[in-house]
């Protein structure tokens, strides 16, 4: 069973109410000699988007595996809820994985079964006892809670279009009232419209369903638009935690890189403009964007 | 803590019926009380919702509908409860979550002639596959220097080297039973010594071929299906063709070669172990000493017997490979069709061979090599 922050066992029907859901602790993963990470500590807070961001090959989903417990630890601590995950077997009943819904990368949707009979897959597992009536009404109403069309429940995951295929992943990881979610890559592969609508739709459940959200990403407009706080991975642990501006103070060559870099700039830019054009009737903010709009020389 | 969802209907007051929920309305308590408050008699004017405890938007879901099915107001809500509430909407729509499925007298008819198309389909797939083969031979001996003879030579050690252990024990066993069951069946007439007839010549001509070719399309043909499917799958045979590498050269070729030349190699030895295994029995059980069984053997087995097996085991070799190989470059869409089509070029080497192996008894005879 989890605990609360006080290491009193969570009642089953209980929301978290501790500070972290997750507690890192000195971890150290490896795959034979390769050491991905050593001493990495993080925490995440309850109710926040907490980004995850790092170069190729730092090792961000295998940390979000081995939160999950799918990878195993060489060493330190994971507390998930106030459960151990490093000490328990992959496929022991912890009670902590009612509480979380995972979307990874490519959907991992079950190729036979449809979209609303995926959402039921963990309803099912979980709760046997719900009235078949009530499944079919929960998974149509997760299906549209993650944007798609109520018409999408009847498909297979062959007729869905990428972006498609990551909300359904998504009504799935939805599909227990999870307290935790796990995002990995959410717009990689989808257009920039698709990406901005996913990374809106997000921010909206996190806030209506008080999730709190680990969220990997590469994608610099979602880390501007929805993370509360970012952490940086990198030299195998976690280099800094907090607020993108804090961040693009830090002088670590790879942040200044990646935050103040080509696309980093972009980003921001286009941010400053949305938050501008929610002022335009204050003639200061309209002559500035009016500026800013203009492509600038030679850059067309 | 109360552990569970409960509620309370108040049948009077003016105003109609009071319905209150208590405790925690979650995803993991309202199956205890979904149905009761499905069946509810009405009339409930007014959902009191403050006493409950947590809510997620199984429970908001289950508050809703009450609402709706009764036009009740609901009042009381927590602000949690009430934003759940509100982002679920009002709307309750009726789509199915099973895949459509047809009425039963439409269903059958297309299935049938659904299946006639695809048998359409294999013919021309199966032609096509002969000819794309038969291009790629022919691009291989005007170009022998670009064909990968290393991919054959591994293929060669998979299908065949590999292979020797376990087709070995078979064809000994095999042996073995041949042996002791004839040996019983011939004493009855005195004939115990006809056993060596029985051994050589079923394990030459019939048995040491055919099971060998059973196990290769078990070993080998199921994994070419596998194989050459899960790389059409991750779009590795497009990314061949984009470079100029034929997959028919690249990957079929090496594959039906090394089985149609191992087929003959694993073919000999599965008779000679199973003559081993014979020979074993005949020791033991019938008194026959070894190394006599095994002169026996030359006595009394035509040579033609060895011709008869040799001849037939490049076939099924080759009708092992090429099954292994259509099936699965035939893959397309998802997994699933990668085990769909492994089965399918098992079950139909396997067929293919048991067919042209009656084909092959009764040619054989009838030239003579009876």
């Amino acid at each position: 069973m989890a605990e609360d922050d006080q290491g009193q066992p969570l009642g089953r029907h209980q929301r978290y109410r501790g500070e972290y859901p997750i507690v890192v602790e000195g971890l150290q993963t490896a795959f034979g000699e390769q050491v991905i990470h050593d001493g990495l500590d993080l925490k995440v807070k309850r109710g926040e988007i907490l980004g995850v961001v790092g170069g190729s090959g730092t090792g961000k989903s295998v940390l979000m595996r081995a939160i999950i417990g799918l990878q195993h630890t060489a060493a330190g601590n994971i507390d998930v809820f106030g459960r151990s995950m490093t000490d328990s077997d992959p496929d022991a009943d912890i009670g902590v994985r009612n509480r979380w819904g995972i979307l990874f990368q490519g959907g991992a949707l079950f190729s036979t079964l449809t979209v609303g009979e995926n959402v039921q897959v963990p309803l099912k597992q979980f709760y046997p006892e719900l009235s078949e009536s009530l499944l079919h009404e929960i998974a149509r109403y997760k299906v549209k809670l993650s944007g798609l069309p109520e018409a999408a429940v009847n498909k297979y995951p062959s007729e869905l279009s990428g972006g498609m295929k990551k909300r359904a992943g998504l009504a799935r990881a939805l599909a227990l009232d999870p307290e935790l979610l796990f995002l990995d890559e959410p717009t990689a592969g989808l257009d920039p419209i698709g990406a901005a609508a996913f990374d809106q739709l997000t921010k909206e459940l996190q806030k209506t369903l008080g999730l709190t959200v680990f969220l990997i990403t590469h994608d610099l407009d979602t880390l501007h638009e929805i993370c509360d706080r970012v952490a940086v991975l990198a030299d195998k642990r976690v280099i800094a935690v907090d607020t993108v501006p804090k961040l693009m103070e830090l002088d670590h060559p790879w942040i200044q890189e990646y935050f103040n870099g080509p696309r980093g700039r972009a980003a921001l830019t286009a941010q400053a403009l949305d938050e501008l054009r929610k002022h335009m009737d204050e003639p200061v903010a309209a002559q500035a964007v009016k500026a800013l709009d203009k492509p600038a020389p030679g850059k067309a | 803590m109360n552990e569970l969802a409960q509620y309370e209907l108040d049948q009077g007051g003016d105003g109609g019926g009071v319905l209150t929920l208590s405790g925690p309305y979650l995803v993991s308590t309202v199956g205890a009380v979904e149905d009761d408050l499905q069946d509810l008699d009405g009339p409930i004017a007014t959902i009191d919702v403050s006493q409950v405890t947590e809510i997620d938007t199984v429970g908001a879901w289950i508050a809703n509908r009450l609402s709706r099915q009764h036009s009740a107001e609901i009042t009381g809500a927590s602000e949690r409860a009430q934003r759940l509430m509100n982002a679920l909407g009002e709307d309750f729509d009726e789509e199915e979550i099973a895949a459509p499925r047809l009425p039963f007298a439409t269903r059958v008819p297309e299935a049938m002639g659904e299946k006639v198309f695809n048998a359409g389909r294999g013919v021309r797939g199966v032609i096509g596959f002969l000819g794309a083969l038969l291009i790629a031979f022919g691009s291989v001996i005007r170009h022998p220097r670009k064909f990968r003879w290393l991919a054959l030579v591994h293929q060669l050690e998979l299908v065949g080297v590999s292979a020797l252990p376990i087709i070995g024990l078979m064809s000994f066993l095999i042996g073995i039973v041949i042996a002791q069951q004839g040996a019983v069946q011939l004493q009855q007439f005195g004939a115990e010594t006809l056993t060596v007839n029985l051994v050589g010549r079923i394990t030459l001509r019939e048995l040491g071929v055919l099971m060998t070719a059973i196990m290769v399309a078990g070993r080998s043909g199921s994994a070419f299906a596998a194989q050459i499917g899960t790389m059409k799958l991750t779009e590795e045979v497009d990314a061949m063709r984009t470079i100029g590498i034929s997959p028919m050269v690249a990957l079929v070729i090496p594959r039906v070669l090394a089985c149609t030349f191992m087929m003959i190699v694993l073919g000999f030895y599965a008779s000679i172990m199973s003559i081993i295994g014979g020979a074993v029995v005949g020791d033991a059980m019938l008194g026959i000493p070894f190394w006599t069984f095994l002169v026996r053997i030359q006595e009394v087995v035509p040579v033609y017997d060895l011709w008869v097996g040799m001849i037939k085991a490049p076939v099924f070799g080759l009708i092992v490979g090429l099954a292994g190989c259509y099936h699965g470059m035939q893959v397309q869409g998802d997994s699933e069709q990668v085990g769909l089509r492994t089965t399918m070029a098992v079950v139909s080497a396997i067929f293919a061979v048991i067919v042209i192996d009656a084909f092959f008894a009764v040619f054989f005879t009838n030239i003579g090599w009876g």
